[in-house]
């Protein structure tokens, strides 16, 4: 199943303040098609940065990018026919208060895949249904919970059609017992050969569901393995402390 | 009682239907309502348009490639803040009389001018209005607009303004109300605008009481009228908070 490379990051390289502090310092890393990759580590290791840069929300100052063989770190390239290809999912949901869950949903796929209404909404429908929150169409964000919005969130990104879905601490703004009905349906999505990025500190959901999980500290990869593997028999002392913190 | 009476009656029959002195004030209410409608409209486009730079220009500067597009930026940021110091930092008399007298000197059309004049010293206040309602919105939704593949364009005009713009209405409605009182000046360029028109009426009759209240009547009314508008419109775009 897993064949070709979809993003190939290479050297990627984040500074502030002129090289000061540097949230990336040369991570490379290669994710293939239909993987589900999960990145963990400690606050400030750079692990949301690494996400932030694959679909150059964050500017990176060094380093390549290679989506599905276009480099996206080329100043010339278009980065949005791009990011039409790559849904995120945020921590804070960042649904659109203005706007029902349906128009949420449909606005993208309306302007620039060019749906017609009905199409995208009979779309957004499924995809509801999906996470069963059909019944909610109609709704606006405010009246959601926590929950709901991020798996309203997860959805809006899947109505774009994406190649990859990167998923920035999904669960982090989430109350605990919220947290299973959003790694359900991330769950769900990976069964079906989603191309998922994950940043998270679910370790459960890291070694149940991931193909491959990357420990990440002080903006450079430490180690990289299976999640069997990463968990059970780590190498580094600076895993095996941050492990010893958080199981 | 009743000769008080009798002498308000012809007092005002003297000032308003003599001569049919009534039409000094209606046709200068007419001025006064499309000077305000016209600079009110150029006030808001160059209001938005300089919000946006404004604020893309604060938000962006620091993460964007020192590039084309990152001078043109300051360039446009630049000159932003100088029209903000400039306009803001002048009467507004003042700037009608620059505008009738020096910069379109050779035009008749007072209205024009009024409108330009107003218009752009409005847009300067409308800016930083806008501005702080922009400022205000999450960089969150610009990110979830921008990662589902919307261009900077499509993000501000579906997703950033409608939320600004409803944050800030009030303060909007505020300035429009100002900019309707503000017009009464119009009169230093010899524009013939409401209030012109009744001193105009007190000048021929000699008598102040009756037109200058009358004036000031018809000015809250109006005032009164667009905000009941502002707040029933405020009422209809919160339909999203529950």
């Amino acid at each position: 199943m897993i064949t070709d490379t979809l993003i190939n990051v290479s050297n990627l390289e984040k500074h502030f303040k002129g090289g000061e502090i540097k949230a990336l310092d040369g991570v490379s890393a290669e994710i293939k098609r239909g993987e589900v990759v999960v990145v963990i580590g400690p606050s400030g290791s750079g692990k949301s940065t690494f996400l932030r840069c694959l679909n150059l929300l964050e500017v990176p100052t060094g380093g390549q990018i290679l989506f599905d063989g276009a480099n996206i770190t080329d100043p010339k390239c278009n980065i949005n026919i791009h990011r039409q290809r790559m849904g995120m999912v945020f921590q804070h949901f960042n649904l659109f208060p203005h706007m029902t869950i349906l128009k949420n949903m449909t606005l993208a796929p309306m302007k620039l895949l060019k749906k017609s209404k009905a199409e995208a909404e009979a779309k957004a429908m499924a995809l509801l249904e999906r996470v069963g929150l059909a019944d909610r169409a109609n709704a606006y964000p405010s009246q959601l919970s926590g929950g709901q919005k991020q798996r309203i969130a997860i959805v809006r990104a899947l109505c774009m059609e994406p190649e990859v879905m990167l998923f920035d601490e999904p669960t982090s703004a989430l109350d605990p017992e919220m947290v299973g009905e959003v790694l359900e349906v991330m769950k769900s999505l990976a069964h079906d050969g989603m191309t998922m990025v994950v940043v998270t500190h679910e370790m459960g959901f890291a070694r149940e569901v991931g193909d491959r999980v990357i420990f990440m500290d002080s903006g450079k990869i430490i180690e990289e393995n299976t999640p069997n593997e990463l968990f059970d028999n780590p190498q580094s002392e600076r895993l095996q402390s941050f492990l010893a913190k958080v199981l | 009682m009743n000769e008080w009476f009798e002498t308000q009656k012809a007092k005002f029959i003297l000032n308003f239907i003599d001569d049919n002195r009534w039409k000094y004030m209606w046709d200068g209410l007419g001025v006064t309502l499309k000077v305000t409608f016209f600079a009110l409209l150029i006030g808001l486009v160059i209001g938005f348009v300089i919000a946006i730079i404004r604020s893309t220009h604060d938000k962006n500067i620091e993460n964007m490639r020192k590039g084309p597009g990152w001078v043109l930026m300051k360039i446009a940021n630049a000159l932003c803040q100088i029209y903000l110091t400039v306009i803001r930092g002048t009467p507004v008399v003042v700037q009608l009389l620059i505008a009738y007298f020096i910069i379109f000197v050779s035009s008749n059309n007072k209205v024009f001018v009024a409108v330009i004049a107003f218009g752009i010293n409005s847009g300067a206040y409308v800016a930083e209005i806008v501005r702080s309602g922009i400022m205000s919105i999450d960089n969150g939704q610009t990110e979830a607009g921008r990662s589902l593949g919307l261009n900077f364009t499509q993000t501000m005009i579906y997703i950033i303004i409608p939320q600004a713009f409803k944050n800030v209405l009030p303060a909007l409605g505020n300035e429009f109300i100002v900019l309707l009182k503000e017009t009464s000046v119009s009169g230093y360029i010899a524009l013939q605008d409401l209030t012109k028109g009744a001193d105009i009426i007190r000048g021929r009759t000699f008598d102040a009481f009756m037109p200058l209240i009358a004036c000031a009547a018809i000015y809250l009314i109006m005032v009164m009228f667009f905000s009941w508008l502002v707040n029933k419109l405020e009422r209809r775009l919160r339909n999203s908070d529950h």
